[in-house]
């Protein structure tokens, strides 16, 4: 699982592409919360997960966790273009409550 | 007519399939067993949906295999898959620690590893992708994931 993160105009665009499971989540754990990390100073952080072709409930795990990684420095999180079947598990789960989808 | 006689040999060979995957719980293994599965229910012609759904599901159950059947070691996971009737029946088995209060391992956001970023929806997931769906476990002995689907007939167009 690839993580890659840019900055613009004070939001934090984390993208991630490949398949996330129990074995790719470990190191895309750790990528992400450096990101964060390295930008606490932004207005928002955005997940895009329109490169994941597969995620199981590993997803929701991991997205919870890094939602508590932001809220930890007040840094609202949100979550844009899950494909067709990340989107089905994360509706299951009532995670957008959580994590809105970015408009 | 040729074609007909193809048809009806493609019509044996679809009527009854099986498969039978052991390997080692280690998390690496787990996008092989998914992909194997899919792989072997491409002759039921699923929708993209259906096997998404599949591969969640098979995903979900060898991932609790790893994560709690064998927690900390190594163990054989067994993936039985059998075709009949284009209804795809899949079996995951493992011979580790077993669940002792199953009811509640099935309830949503039950989670017995919180702290590990677990959401607890596994089960959920597995109950809600497939049509059947079961779960029998021996505390000491193992446990065994049961579930079905069931791919409805798309319409082909004649070539």
């Amino acid at each position: 699982m690839n993580v890659t993160g840019y900055l613009r105009e004070k939001i934090l665009y984390i993208n991630l592409s490949g398949e996330m499971d129990e074995y790719s989540a470990q190191s895309a754990r750790v990528k992400c919360d450096k990101l964060i990390e390295e930008n606490a100073s932004v207005r928002k952080i955005i997940i895009n997960l329109s490169e994941v072709a597969f995620m199981d409930s590993t997803g929701i795990g991991f997205l919870i966790g890094r939602y508590k990684k932001a809220a930890r420095i007040s840094v609202p999180l949100y979550i844009e273009k899950p494909n067709f079947s990340a989107d089905k598990i994360l509706n299951l789960s009532g995670i957008y409550s959580l994590i809105p989808k970015a408009e | 007519m040729l074609s007909d006689c193809f048809q009806e040999v493609v019509l044996f060979y679809m009527t009854k399939n099986y498969l039978k995957l052991q390997f080692y719980s280690l998390p690496q293994n787990q996008a092989f067993a998914r992909d194997a599965v899919a792989a072997f229910c491409l002759e039921l012609n699923p929708s993209l949906s259906d096997i998404s759904d599949v591969k969640t599901a098979v995903s979900e159950a060898v991932t609790n295999c790893t994560v709690h059947a064998y927690r900390g070691e190594v163990g054989i996971v067994t993936v039985e898959c059998e075709i009949e009737d284009a209804t795809l029946h899949i079996r995951v088995s493992d011979t580790g620690k077993g669940i002792a209060d199953i009811d509640q391992a099935v309830q949503p956001f039950y989670t017995t590893l919180p702290s590990d970023e677990r959401s607890g929806m596994g089960f959920t997931i597995m109950q809600t992708f497939m049509d059947g769906f079961s779960v029998n476990s021996v505390s000491g002995e193992g446990t065994v994931v049961s579930m079905s689907k069931k791919f409805e007939a798309e319409v082909m167009e004649n070539a």
